[in-house]
């Protein structure tokens, strides 16, 4: 089905843009609850990056105000999959 | 003829490893031109040159660690009559490397977070050579402190992988891959360096630098909270009108906020040398920039308060990924003329910093939060930061430091004229 399809994209990007940030990381440990800035020491820095790097891959420009939305990895999947085309 | 010296980037270093020359004899240079990459405790450092001549001769070879005040190269200044190459060079002092030899980093290093993780370690050197060569760090046994992949694991794979190649040679170094001109295995008549243990010396460096400061600097702290609603909204305004890519992050106002506070309260900016306070003209933040393998850096934003805040943004954002990609250049390194550290992504509400010496003063900012904050005898809630000063109380009182404070909300309250 295409939803899983797009989740399943989207997931890779994610990780993707993580793993670029925090090489060392094991993103296959990352729960969907966890708080990913706090668990892989992501910085103001390197978070913004991130959404530079989602915006660049499925075109979804998060608005400034909605950066204290996405704290986990369900955050994000839930936030980026009703909004990519 | 001048000769090039091994420089010292902070007071503790005392010995680095040449690891590429960037010029050939015969090359023309210019002030400020990088001649050669040298790999110290704090990562890979682009050399600099500090006049106009042309390369007469490398007298070290890469991979060759040497001390500090090493002639590294032979340079014939600019208009200098020529020298017959084998004649005796006369006896010209040198000129001094660096300004004031700047000793090491300040304060703020991050605690490690999820301790439980398992993370490859890497020394920045190993992973930048991993990166060139496109090998993959998951594939490669680390035989370093605690599994730490260094240099010696990324050349034996890379020995691996190319048996069949010649080693490259010394001279030309074929740009990119550029570390690649490091690997030959032992240049003839080049003493082999051991890999660095970078976590040890970037610790040692540390550690170093922070028992000087805490040993001569007698510090006066004070803290001051800061109202930034009036700086944020004005600041998400702006950022409204931007493509992400474009976007300024609060701490560069807080930089030139900084800036603009220094200009007012220039006694902050400067070093404590030789006995006596010196003021500097230029105002050059050094930016605490931590690292994802732990330590911590302060490269240097240049002319901070010349720059406008895109600048700026683009400054840190240069800085940060150099830093983390081991590629700063030696005068970032070493011409700060005060320090800011910002710890506030952590949830720290407040920083009290060691000064880095011979800086005397250091500007700490905690978190963002929101806070009660009473206004015209009205209670809100306000976006509130800490900002605290640490000062060199040989070279500055109480009264400027809270002078400087008090200039930093002043400008903070005028976001649109940063």
């Amino acid at each position: 089905m295409t939803t899983t399809i797009t989740d399943a994209r989207i997931k890779e990007v994610i990780f993707n843009l993580l793993g670029q940030i925090a090489p060392e990381a094991n993103l296959e440990e990352l729960g969907p609850g966890d708080d990913i800035r706090v668990l892989l020491d992501i910085d103001s820095f390197d978070f913004l990056n991130f959404l530079i790097g989602l915006s660049d891959k499925l075109g979804v420009e998060v608005p400034e105000a909605d950066y204290g939305k996405l704290i986990t990895l369900q955050d994000l999947m839930s936030y980026l999959s009703a909004r990519v085309k | 003829m001048s000769e090039f010296l091994m420089p010292s980037l902070g007071a503790d270093m005392d010995a680095a490893t040449v690891v590429e020359w960037k010029v050939q004899p015969g090359d023309k240079i210019k002030r400020g031109d990088v001649i050669a990459e040298i790999e110290t405790d704090k990562g890979l450092i682009d050399l600099e040159v500090f006049e106009d001549g042309l390369i007469e001769q490398l007298l070290i070879q890469p991979g060759q660690k040497v001390p500090v005040g090493t002639t590294l190269a032979l340079i014939r200044p600019e208009g200098a009559v020529e020298v017959a190459l084998a004649g005796p060079a006369p006896a010209v002092p040198p000129p001094p490397p660096v300004s004031p030899p700047i000793p090491e980093r300040p304060v703020g290093v991050r605690p490690p977070l999820a301790p439980s993780r398992e993370r490859i370690r890497v020394s920045p050197l190993a992973r930048k050579m991993a990166e060139a060569l496109g090998i993959d760090l998951g594939m490669v046994q680390g035989t370093g402190p605690r599994g730490a992949i260094e240099r010696v694991d990324i050349e034996r794979v890379v020995a691996e992988l190319k048996t069949k190649q010649a080693g490259p040679k010394l001279e030309a170094p074929a740009p990119p891959p550029p570390v690649v001109a490091a690997l030959p295995p032992a240049e003839p008549g080049a003493a082999k360096s051991t890999p660095t243990d970078f976590q040890t010396g970037m610790r040692r460096a540390i550690a170093a630098a922070m028992a000087r400061a805490n040993r001569d600097i007698p510090h006066y702290y004070l803290e001051r909270r800061i109202e930034l609603s009036r700086a944020l909204r004005w600041l998400e305004a702006e950022n409204q009108k931007r493509s992400i890519k474009d976007r300024l992050l609060p701490v560069v106002l807080l930089i030139k906020a900084v800036a603009h506070a220094l200009s007012d309260v220039p006694e902050l900016n400067g070093y404590w040398l030789d006995e006596r306070h010196q003021l500097q003209e230029a105002i050059h933040i050094g930016f605490a920039i931590s690292l994802r393998q732990g330590g911590l850096v302060t490269p240097a934003i240049h002319h901070a308060d010349l720059k406008n805040l895109d600048e700026l943004m683009e400054a840190m954002r240069d800085l940060i990924t150099r830093t983390r990609s081991g590629r700063l250049r030696s005068s970032e390194m070493t011409d700060a003329t005060i320090t800011l550290t910002n710890l506030g992504d952590l949830g720290v509400e407040k920083v009290f910093g060691v000064i880095y010496p011979p800086q005397v003063a250091l500007v700490g900012f905690g978190k963002i939060t929101e806070q009660p904050w009473v206004e015209n005898g009205m209670l809100g809630i306000r976006p509130v930061v800490t900002a605290t000063l640490a000062g060199d109380h040989r070279a500055t009182d109480g009264i400027r430091g809270a002078q400087f404070l008090e200039a930093l909300n002043r400008h903070l309250q005028e976001p649109e004229k940063l």
